[in-house]
C-alpha cells in the first residue's frame, strides 16, 4: 500500500511539528509514508472565499501530487473534506473532463488522519502515552462534513496516562471558517471566545484537535487571554511516547 | 411592523453593533439554548426521522420539478370551491391585490396571521400608505410591531426581546393600537398574554377583512393549511368575512396525504413540539362558516430565480421551521437583524441572494459570507436543505459578478492561487516567511502558552486576526524544508 502524507498548506507553513507527529505516528505503526513533494494546498481558501477559477490550478496540482497512492492521509478534516466534497465541484468549473476524471480518481482516497488509522489500520491503540489533562474539540469539517463520528475520542481514550477531560458545547463551530475568521472577524471573535471560555471551564491543560487552522483560532485567543491552556494536533498526543521528549515539556528545555 | 430593513448595512458591520448588545446576546444565547434542547428531544425520539426527511426532500423536489402544472391545478381546485386566485409576479402585484381588496369592503383596517410572505412583500408598509391599519395578530408579532421593531426570527420574531422588555411595550404602545395595557401589568408570562388576549380580542370581533399566509396549499383539493400554536390565526381564519390568503408558489404541494411527512417534521422541527397545538384548514369558501370572500394572491417575487439556480434551487424546499437559525452560532450570537431582512439565519442567508440575485447590492452580497460553513444548519434542516453547499456556491456567484476585480481580496486570491499551484513558488514563500518570522518581534512578539512565539499587532488586513487574537510567528523552517534537509526524519 502506497501511503502519501497530505500535510496541508497550513500545517506545512504554520504547524510543521503537526506533520512531523503524522510520520513519527505512522513509521511507528509500520506505514512507510512519503511526502510527495509536489503538493501545496487543496484550494479550499479559493473555493469557500468564492474564487473558483482561482482554486483550478490548485486543485490540478492536488490531483498531480497525489496520483497514483492508494491512501492520502491528512491531519485535518477540513482539507480532506475539501478534497472529497469540493474538487469535482472545481473540476466541473473548469469544464476540463481530464481533470474531472482525475479527481474522481484521487479524492475518494484522501483520509483524514483518525479515519486512516481507525479504518485502514485497524487500530485504535496506537501505543501513545500522554501524561496530561486534555479535552477535545471535535472539528466542524471532521464531525459533519465527514462523520468521523468518535473516532478521534477512542484514539485519544486508548492513550497512556492521559486524563480526557469533556469540553462544554464541544460540538459548537469555534468561529474560525477560514476567511470569515477576518471577514466578519467580530463575529468569529465572539464565537471564538466562548469557546475559549468552555475550554478554560473544562480545566484541561491542554486542548486537541484535528484541524491546525481551528487550532490557531482558539489557540490565539487563548494565548492573548494568557488562558495557561495550549492547543495541540491530535496527531502530536498520538505521537507522543514514555520514552521521547513530551511536546508539552518543550517549553522548559528552551 | 412599522420598521424597515431598507438602508441596512452588510452583515459584518450590522453584526458588530449587534454583538456588543449585551441584553441581545443573553436573550438570545437563553431562548435559542431552549429551543434547541426542545428540538432535540423530540426529533430524537423519532426513529425514521431520517427518512422522514428525505421524503419531505422528495416531495419538495418532485412539487418543484412541476411547478408550473401544480399551481394550475391548485388555481383550478380552489376557483371550483369558490376562491378567488391572483398571480402576482412581484411584492408590489401582490401588495396591490390585498390594498384592492380592503378597498373594496371599504375598511381602514385588517387583521393579519402571522405569515412571512405577507412581512417579504412589506404588506403592512403598503397597506398603511392606502390609509389601512394592518394589525398582527401573533403575539411576537404584534410585541415586534408595537415596539416599531423588525423582526429577528421566523418563528419567534421577538426572540431578542425578554419579558421585561415585552412588559415595557405593552405598557408604552397598546393604548395607541386599541385596548390599553393594565397600569400594574408585570413581567409574569401568564399577564402579558393576558392583557395581549384582551387587545386582541377587540380587534378579533371588530374586524371585517383578514390577511394570512399558508403553510401548505394542497393542489388536488384547493386546501390551504396554516400551522400555529395561540389560536389567533384560527381567530382571523374564521371570524372575519373577508379572507386573503398571500402564498409563495413553493408552498404548493401536489396532495393531501404529503401533509403526512410536513405535519411530522415542522412542529418538532420549529417550535420543539410533536404537534402544534392548531392546524387550520380551508378550502375556498364553505357556505354558512366562516369567510364568504376568499382569495388566494400566489406570490413569485423572485421564486422563478431561484427555481433556475440549478444548486440553489433546493432553498424553495424550506418550510420556514427556523431550525436552522436556532442551532446557528452565528445567529445565535448576532441575532436576526444584522441579516437585514425577514429571513434571517442560514437560510435567510441563501434565500434572500436567491430572490433578489447577487451583484445588486453590497447588503445581499454580504450575506453568503456570514456563515463559518460549520454545517449545523444542514444537520438541523426537515427538508435536507445543503446550506454549506449552497452559499459557497453563491460566494462563487457574488465573486463571478464582480470579475474582473482589484479589489484586495481579489488581488490575494489570484496571488494565492499563483503561489499555491506550485511547489517551488511555495517553497521559496515559506523561506521568506521563516526569515519574516525570525524578524517578526516589531509586530508584536509574545509568548504563547506551550512557549511559542506568537505575533500579536499585525498590520493591514492582518490587523483583522490579531485586534484579538495571536498568531503563531512563521517558524524557522516549514514541514517541506525540514523533510528535504532530514530525507523525512531519517538523517535528523
Amino acid at each position: 500500500m502506497r501511503v502519501a502524507l497530505m500535510v496541508t498548506c497550513i500545517n506545512d507553513a504554520l504547524f510543521p511539528e503537526a506533520g512531523k507527529a503524522v510520520v513519527t505516528l505512522l513509521r511507528r505503526l509500520g506505514v512507510d509514508v512519503e511526502f510527495p513533494a509536489a503538493q501545496t494546498c487543496c484550494g479550499q481558501p479559493m473555493v469557500n472565499t468564492g474564487y473558483l477559477d482561482e482554486a483550478v490550478p490548485v486543485v490540478r496540482n492536488f490531483v498531480s501530487a497525489f496520483e497514483g497512492y492508494d491512501c492520502v492521509v491528512t491531519p485535518s478534516g477540513s482539507c480532506a473534506g475539501s478534497a472529497r466534497h469540493q474538487h469535482a465541484l472545481v473540476a466541473r468549473r473548469s469544464g476540463d473532463s481530464g481533470l474531472a476524471s482525475a479527481v474522481a480518481a484521487v479524492s475518494p482516497r484522501v483520509l483524514e488522519l483518525s479515519e486512516f488509522l481507525v479504518d485502514v489500520l485497524g487500530v485504535t491503540d496506537v501505543g501513545a502515552s500522554f501524561p496530561h489533562t486534555v479535552t477535545y474539540h471535535p472539528t466542524c469539517h471532521s464531525l459533519r462534513m465527514l462523520g468521523v463520528g468518535d473516532r478521534p475520542l477512542a484514539l485519544l481514550r486508548a492513550v497512556r496516562d492521559i486524563r480526557l477531560v469533556d469540553l462544554p458545547a464541544a460540538d459548537a463551530c469555534c468561529g474560525f471558517g477560514g476567511t470569515f475568521a477576518v471577514k466578519n472577524s467580530d463575529t468569529s471573535v465572539a464565537m471564538g471566545s466562548d469557546k475559549a471560555r468552555n475550554v478554560v471551564a473544562s480545566g484541561a491543560e491542554v486542548l486537541v484537535a484535528g484541524d491546525s487552522s481551528c487550532l490557531m483560532h482558539i489557540g490565539g485567543t487563548l494565548s492573548r487571554q494568557k488562558a495557561g491552556v495550549r492547543t495541540m494536533h491530535l496527531a502530536e498526543v498520538l505521537a507522543s511516547t514514555s520514552g521521547a521528549a513530551h511536546p508539552v515539556d518543550a517549553v522548559r528545555s528552551q | 411592523m412599522t420598521g424597515t430593513f431598507v438602508g441596512m448595512p452588510a452583515f459584518p458591520s450590522a453584526a458588530r453593533t449587534a454583538l456588543a448588545d449585551t441584553q441581545l446576546r443573553a436573550n438570545l444565547a437563553h431562548a435559542t439554548g431552549t429551543i434547541r434542547a426542545k428540538r432535540a428531544a423530540v426529533v430524537g425520539e423519532v426513529d425514521h426521522w431520517e427518512e422522514l426527511r428525505l421524503a419531505g426532500a422528495a416531495i419538495k423536489d418532485n412539487t418543484l420539478r412541476h411547478l408550473d402544472e401544480h399551481l394550475l391545478t391548485l388555481e383550478a381546485t380552489l376557483t371550483a370551491r369558490g376562491a378567488t386566485v391572483h398571480w402576482a409576479r412581484d411584492a408590489a402585484e401582490a401588495c396591490a391585490v390585498v390594498a384592492a381588496v380592503a378597498k373594496d369592503h371599504g375598511v381602514d383596517e385588517v387583521v393579519k396571521v402571522k405569515s412571512m410572505a405577507t412581512a417579504e412583500i412589506g404588506l403592512n408598509e403598503a397597506l398603511a400608505d392606502e390609509g389601512i391599519a394592518a394589525w398582527e395578530t401573533d403575539l411576537a408579532e404584534l410585541i415586534v410591531q408595537l415596539g416599531d421593531d423588525l423582526p429577528s426570527h421566523i418563528l419567534v420574531p421577538a426572540i431578542h426581546r425578554n419579558r421585561e422588555e415585552i412588559r415595557q411595550i405593552f405598557l408604552d404602545h397598546m393604548a395607541a393600537a386599541g385596548r390599553p395595557a393594565p397600569a400594574d401589568l408585570t413581567s409574569d408570562p401568564a399577564r402579558l398574554a393576558e392583557a395581549a388576549r384582551l387587545h386582541l380580542r377587540e380587534k378579533f370581533l371588530r374586524a371585517r377583512v383578514a390577511v394570512s399566509g399558508a403553510n401548505f396549499a394542497v393542489a388536488e383539493t384547493g386546501t390551504l393549511v396554516v400551522v400555529e400554536s395561540e389560536g389567533n390565526g384560527r381567530m382571523c381564519l374564521t371570524l372575519p368575512e373577508v379572507l386573503v390568503s398571500v402564498v409563495g408558489i413553493e408552498k404548493v404541494v401536489p396532495t393531501y396525504a404529503d401533509l403526512d411527512v410536513f405535519l411530522q417534521l415542522l412542529p418538532r422541527s420549529s417550535t420543539g413540539e410533536r404537534m402544534n397545538p392548531y392546524t387550520s384548514t380551508w378550502t375556498g369558501v364553505t357556505p354558512g362558516d366562516g369567510p364568504q370572500e376568499v382569495h388566494v394572491v400566489l406570490v413569485d417575487n423572485g421564486r422563478t430565480r431561484a427555481l433556475a439556480d440549478e444548486t440553489g434551487r433546493q432553498a424553495l424546499r424550506c418550510i420556514r421551521c427556523s431550525a436552522c437559525l436556532n442551532v446557528c452560532p452565528v445567529y445565535e450570537r448576532t441575532g436576526g437583524h444584522a441579516y437585514g431582512s425577514v429571513y434571517p439565519g442560514p437560510i435567510g442567508a441563501i434565500l434572500n441572494p436567491l430572490l433578489k440575485g447577487v451583484g445588486v447590492d453590497a447588503q445581499t452580497d454580504s450575506l453568503p459570507y456570514a456563515s463559518t460553513l460549520c454545517g449545523a444548519c444542514f444537520e438541523a434542516c426537515p427538508v435536507r436543505i445543503d446550506i454549506p453547499s449552497v452559499l459557497v456556491d453563491l460566494r462563487a456567484q457574488v465573486v463571478d459578478s464582480h470579475r474582473p476585480s482589484r479589489k484586495p481580496e481579489a488581488v490575494a486570491m489570484r496571488a494565492a492561487s499563483w503561489l499555491l499551484s506550485s511547489e517551488s513558488r511555495l517553497g521559496a514563500a515559506e523561506r521568506a516567511s521563516g526569515l519574516f518570522g525570525r524578524a517578526a518581534g516589531r509586530f508584536g512578539r509574545r509568548t504563547s502558552p506551550g512557549g511559542r512565539r506568537a505575533l500579536s499587532r499585525l498590520p493591514g488586513p492582518g490587523a483583522a486576526w490579531t485586534d484579538a487574537r495571536d498568531l503563531p510567528a512563521p517558524p524557522a523552517e516549514s514541514f517541506r524544508g525540514w523533510w528535504a534537509r532530514t530525507s523525512g526524519g531519517r538523517d535528523e
